[in-house]
């Protein structure tokens, strides 16, 4: 998986890559308790998939809403065209922001949808990594103390 | 009675797959009304094999949501078997089969 | 004292057309309607009113069709139907009590029993059905009367509400009663149910839409995000009474039957759409 050539990798991404090794090829056996429950993003990443550097790219698309419904569950969907072996979500502000982390084995589609918890207004980031690097796309999520009572 | 239901429908070689678990997701960080916390428990490994391969496979933390959603594609065919499990961080397990639409 | 219709509903809808004083249950339905209507151009067609604030908050309405995708009520339909189907200990089961087999009837309920002189909503008639049969009954805000409510109501999905109020003056009574509940200030706030969802209807409270009457009840139990979990009408009614901060009643107790059997009718013409999820 890490065989991709640097070229492709820069053309998926369509922006000025920072100079990345390329990731250790990590395997995903068991719940990665350092990184689950690291607190930082950086943190997490780096427990995740040894390295932390990551980049923008327009290719990592996040739907997920402006102001959430409710703060327990909020919609969220990652899809990316590219070749992504895993992707992971963010939660900035969330006690651990490592919200979950999904492997994709060839032939399957680089989309996850699930439902997370919020806290509190914060960005949400969704990881694609793909050729050894790190793809990122960030969305703030305002969350509101709401809800008539009863 | 399974605690997953499965919503596997094919279309143009690839299976779309919809998929609700029944579970607490306690975070830990709740507390009951005498004031303890309540034991975290939630899904933590979330596995999806087709045809003797995994096909998708996630691990969650406490902030997936109550009754966790999860959908995802890969390719295959209708017949298809494909059985989702899980297990959680106080070693329980589930696991369901489905036949693909 | 009696609150005419017209005394009511005059100021912000228009007269009611007849000159009388009193005006049926079907003239107080249309003039609901219409005030509806006329205060939400935006919702052309309207049988969306069934969906509440997602009818006018295209955002909302984006999240609410992604829980949809497989909506945490549906485990809660499962649940209703083992529950439906087990047999009591004599033997019979709750469909031995409705008409139909209580399959496709939740949008006759509530309706007036002539015999007894009262509303009868479908999760009264569910729990009277389990205590006939020597079953205690259920508790009537969630849990297991939540699940076979919702599946009773989803096997009643897209059928009309169909309310009748018969022309028996008990029947009108109990409408006119739940009719006075609703436009009747209550609690420290001093609100009626109209000043919200009526009159304040779409407009913001801190960061809640408020929602319209008119679809209020097609789509419960509901999975609210809030609860985490199902609940009935009565449920929401008094969680509603208490955000006034005014004493609750019982659930299923006669005001809040009155008060469902004048809602229910209000929005006659709308499906049913329960079991539903909500924020």
């Amino acid at each position: 998986m890490d065989r991709r050539s640097a070229l492709k990798v820069l053309g998926l991404a369509g922006s000025a890559v920072t100079a990345l090794v390329s990731l250790p090829k990590l395997a995903m056996a068991s719940w990665a308790k350092t990184a689950f429950e690291a607190r930082s993003g950086a943190d997490a990443l780096q427990n995740l998939y040894g390295g932390n550097a990551t980049t923008p790219s327009d290719a990592v698309k996040l739907k997920a809403p402006d102001i959430a419904e409710n703060g327990a569950v909020v919609p969220i969907e990652v899809e990316t065209d590219m070749e992504a072996d895993s992707i992971a979500i963010l939660i900035e502000k969330n006690p651990s922001p490592l919200a979950g982390s999904f492997n994709l084995p060839a032939g399957t589609k680089g989309l996850v949808k699930t439902r997370v918890r919020m806290g509190e207004t914060t960005n949400v980031t969704a990881v694609v990594k793909s050729g050894g690097k790190l793809y990122t796309t960030t969305k703030e999520v305002k969350v509101t103390i709401g809800g008539c009572g009863g | 009675m399974s605690s997953i239901r499965i919503k596997a429908k094919e279309r143009a070689g690839v299976v779309d797959v919809k998929a609700l678990m029944k579970h607490p997701m306690e975070t830990g960080l709740r507390k009951n009304k005498d004031g303890n916390k309540i034991p975290p428990h939630f899904i933590q490994e979330v596995v999806a094999e087709s045809n003797g391969a995994v096909v998708f496979s996630g691990f969650f933390n406490t902030s997936i949501s109550k009754d966790p959603y999860l959908s995802f594609q890969y390719g295959g065919k209708k017949g298809d078997k494909l059985t989702l499990s899980w297990t959680d961080n106080q070693g329980q397990k589930d696991a369901e089969t489905v036949d693909v639409g | 004292m009696t609150i005419t219709t017209r005394q009511l509903l005059g100021g912000v809808v228009g007269l009611v057309a007849a000159a009388t004083s009193f005006a049926g249950p079907e003239e107080d339905r249309k003039a609901f309607q219409s005030f509806y209507f006329d205060r939400f151009p935006q919702v052309t067609d309207h049988a969306d009113f069934k969906n509440g604030v997602y009818s006018i908050l295209p955002e909302a309405r984006v999240q609410w069709e992604q829980i949809e995708e497989f909506p945490p009520y549906e485990l809660a339909i499962e649940e209703g139907q083992a529950l439906f189907e087990k047999p009591f200990a004599n033997g019979k089961s709750l469909a031995d009590c409705f008409p139909n087999g209580g399959i496709g009837i939740r949008q006759n309920y509530p309706y007036f029993d002539t015999a007894r002189g009262e509303v009868v909503t479908l999760e009264l008639a569910i729990n009277e059905c389990r205590t006939t049969n020597g079953e205690k009954p259920y508790p009537w805000k969630k849990g297991p009367l939540a699940s076979v409510s919702s599946y009773m109501a989803y096997t009643s999905r897209d059928a009309m509400i169909d309310v009748k109020i018969p022309d028996d003056p008990r029947a009108l009574a109990a409408y006119e009663d739940g009719k006075m509940h609703y436009f009747t200030k209550r609690g420290q706030l001093n609100f009626a149910c109209s000043d919200c969802h009526m009159y304040g209807s779409g407009q913001n409270l801190r960061s809640e839409t408020l929602s319209m009457s008119h679809g209020h009840t097609t789509g419960f139990p509901v999975y609210r995000a809030k609860w985490q979990e199902m609940g009935t009408l009565h449920r929401r009614l008094a969680g509603c009474h208490e955000s006034v901060r005014a004493k609750a009643f019982k659930a299923q107790g006669p005001e809040y039957r009155n008060l469902e059997y004048f809602l229910a009718y209000m929005s006659s013409g709308l499906e049913i759409n329960g079991p539903s999820a909500r924020k």
